[in-house]
C-alpha cells in the first residue's frame, strides 16, 4: 500500500469507530429521562461531536500533505501558548517579550521544521529564545516577579511550541526503506497518544474505583490508566504495518508514547490545579481548551522522535 | 454601499476580536435573550467595548450602542467611521460646554428609541492596580429619568493584558466576558446606595484568579 492508501484505511476505521461511539452516545441520551439529565452522558456526546471535528481537521491538513500538517501543528502551538501566557503571571515589561514569543518565534520554529534544519530547531527555543526573552523583559526593568515570569514564558514555549513541533519533526527523520511516508508516523504518534486518554476514560468510567494521584487529578483512576495504557499499546501494535517498526516494536514504542502521555497529563493537572482552573481553555466542546487535548502529545512527541531518530534514522553514532 | 462596507468591518473586527482572545461570553444571572438593558463594564482598555459587543449575540448586537467620548471618536474619519456607521455609538461629550447637549438627555433619547447602552461607569480607564474605580453618577441619573431600566453589570477579564495601555499590537490571550444579574433602581434608593450596589455587583463578578496579576 502506498501512503494514501494507508491514510485512506486509517482515517476510514477512525470515522467507523467514531460512527459506533455517536450511536452509543446518542442511544444513552435518549434513554436518560428528560427531567434528569445526565452530565456525564451529556458531556460524552459533546466530546464525540468534537472528536469529529477535530478528526476531519487532521485529515484536511493530512490531505494537503507535510505543508498542511506543519501549518496546523504550527496554529495549534499558537493556541496552545495563548492558553499558557493567559495561566501566567505575565506583567506589562513582558510585553516585548510575548510579542515576539508569539509572532516570531513561533512561525521560526515550525519555519525551521519545513526547513528540516535539524541542527538550528532542536535548539533554537532551548537555547536562543531562552536568553533572549529574559533580556527583552529586561529591559522594560520591571522587577516585580520576573524569575517568575521568565520561567513561565519559557516554559509555555518549551511545551506549547518546542514539543509539540516535534510532531511534524517527525517529517524530516530520513528511515531507510521508509522514504516519503514519515507522516505515517504522526499518525501513528497521534492515534496512540488520544487512543490512550479515550481508553484511560473509557476504563476508568467502566471499572475504575482507586483513585491514582487524587491531589493532582481526582479523576484519574489506577483501572483508568493501566487499561488505557495497555489499550495503547495493543492499539499501537495493531498499527505496526504503517510505521517502520515490527509488531513487538511497535508495541513497545506505544507503551513508552502512553506513559508519557499520561505522565504529562499529571504535570499538565498540577499546573491547571495551582492556577485554580480546571481546563486550559474552552476551545473544544466537552474536552477544555488546546493543551487539555495535546497535553499527552506534548510529552510524547519529543521522546518519540529522539527514539525513532537515534535507532531507525540511521543516526544511533551521533 | 456605506451600510454594506459597514457591515464588513463589523464582521472584520468581530473576527479579529474573536482571532487575539478566543473571547466567550458567560451568562450568570442574565439571559442572552432579546430585552433592552443598560451592559455597564469595568474599563481597563479602549477595546473594552469591542469585546462586550462581540460577544452579545447578534440580535442583542444589533441593538447595543457604546457610549463613548465625542472628543475622541470624532478625531479623523476612520474613528468617526466606526463609532457612527459600525458602532452607531452614543457620542457624549467629556468637557461640557454651554453647547453641549445633556449627556443623559442623550443616552435616554437612545433608550427611548429602542437601543440597549454599553457604559463604563468608571468614566475613564482603569490603569491602577486597584480592580474597579469609584463610579461616576452618570447611571444613578438615567436610573432616576428611566426607572424602570435594567442595568446588567459586566466584567471583561484580562483584556488589560492583551492590549497593555500605550502598545500598538495585542498580545494573544484568552478572555472572557460575564453578564451578572440585571439591576434597577429601588424607591427612594439614594445616590451612593444605587452606585455601591452597581458597583459591588460588577465586582463580584470578577474572578480572582492568581492569574491575572494586573
Amino acid at each position: 500500500m502506498n501512503p494514501l492508501e494507508e491514510l485512506i484505511v486509517v482515517f476510514g476505521s477512525i470515522a467507523l469507530i467514531l460512527v459506533i461511539a455517536t450511536l452509543i452516545g446518542r442511544t444513552l441520551a435518549a434513554r436518560q429521562l428528560p427531567d434528569s439529565p445526565n452530565a456525564v452522558i451529556d458531556n460524552l456526546n459533546a466530546r464525540i461531536n468534537a472528536w469529529w471535528a477535530m478528526v476531519a481537521l487532521l485529515g484536511l491538513a493530512f490531505l494537503f500533505g507535510e505543508t498542511g500538517v506543519i501549518v496546523l501543528f504550527g496554529l495549534l502551538s499558537f493556541a496552545g501558548l495563548r492558553e499558557f501566557i493567559t495561566l501566567t503571571r505575565t506583567r506589562s515589561g513582558d510585553y516585548w517579550a510575548l510579542l515576539v514569543a508569539f509572532f516570531v518565534v513561533v512561525p521560526l520554529q515550525y519555519y525551521l521544521i519545513a526547513d528540516r534544519w535539524y541542527g538550528l530547531y532542536s535548539i533554537f527555543i532551548p537555547v536562543y529564545v531562552f536568553l533572549l526573552m529574559p533580556i527583552l523583559s529586561a529591559f522594560r526593568a520591571e522587577t516585580t516577579d520576573f524569575l517568575e515570569r521568565v520561567a513561565e514564558i519559557q516554559w509555555g514555549l518549551m511545551l506549547a511550541v518546542f514539543c509539540l513541533s516535534h510532531v511534524p519533526a517527525l517529517l524530516s527523520l530520513e528511515i531507510p526503506g521508509f522514504e516519503n511516508q514519515q507522516i505515517m508516523l504522526i499518525a501513528y504518534l497521534v492515534i496512540v497518544t488520544q487512543s490512550s486518554d479515550v481508553m484511560q476514560y473509557v476504563w476508568g468510567k467502566l471499572i475504575g474505583g482507586h483513585k491514582i494521584a487524587p491531589r493532582l487529578s481526582p479523576s484519574k483512576t489506577l483501572e483508568g490508566f493501566a487499561g488505557g495504557v495497555l489499550s495503547a499499546a495493543a492499539i499501537g501494535a495493531m498499527l505496526w504495518w504503517i510505521t517502520p517498526f515490527t509488531v513487538i516494536e511497535s508495541a513497545v514504542l506505544a507503551l513508552i508514547v502512553a506513559l508519557m502521555g499520561f505522565l504529562g497529563g499529571l504535570v499538565m493537572s498540577a499546573i491547571k490545579r495551582d492556577r485554580g482552573v480546571k481546563d486550559w481553555g474552552w476551545s473544544i466542546q466537552g474536552h477544555g481548551g488546546i493543551l487539555d487535548r495535546l497535553d499527552s502529545v506534548v510529552f510524547a512527541a519529543p521522546v518519540f522522535f529522539h527514539i525513532v531518530r537515534f535507532w531507525w534514522a540511521g543516526s544511533g553514532a551521533l | 454601499m456605506k451600510p454594506l462596507f459597514a457591515q464588513f468591518s463589523a464582521l472584520a473586527i468581530i473576527l479579529f476580536a474573536r482571532l487575539i482572545t478566543a473571547v466567550r461570553g458567560e451568562w450568570r444571572g442574565t439571559e442572552s435573550t432579546a430585552g433592552q438593558r443598560v451592559y455597564y463594564a469595568n474599563h481597563a482598555s479602549n477595546g473594552d467595548f469591542v469585546l462586550l459587543w462581540t460577544v452579545l449575540p447578534p440580535p442583542l448586537r444589533r441593538r447595543a450602542r457604546p457610549v463613548a467620548a465625542a472628543d475622541y471618536w470624532q478625531r479623523g474619519p476612520i474613528r468617526r467611521f466606526i463609532i457612527n456607521d459600525v458602532f452607531r455609538g452614543v457620542l457624549i461629550d467629556r468637557v461640557r460646554t454651554e453647547a453641549s447637549p445633556d449627556p443623559i438627555g442623550v443616552m435616554a433619547a437612545a433608550i427611548d428609541a429602542g437601543d440597549s447602552l454599553i457604559v463604563f461607569p468608571e468614566g475613564t480607564r482603569n490603569t491602577t492596580e486597584e480592580r474597579l474605580l469609584k463610579f461616576k453618577s452618570g447611571i444613578y441619573r438615567l436610573a432616576v429619568e428611566r426607572p424602570d431600566l435594567e442595568f446588567v453589570p459586566v466584567w471583561i477579564n484580562n483584556l488589560n493584558r492583551v492590549m497593555p495601555k500605550g502598545e500598538l499590537l495585542p498580545i494573544p490571550l484568552l478572555c472572557s466576558v460575564i453578564f451578572g444579574e440585571a439591576l434597577k433602581l429601588e424607591e427612594g434608593e439614594s445616590k451612593d446606595g444605587f452606585l455601591d450596589r452597581a458597583r459591588n455587583s460588577l465586582l463580584a463578578l470578577s474572578p480572582d484568579e492568581k492569574g491575572d496579576s494586573q
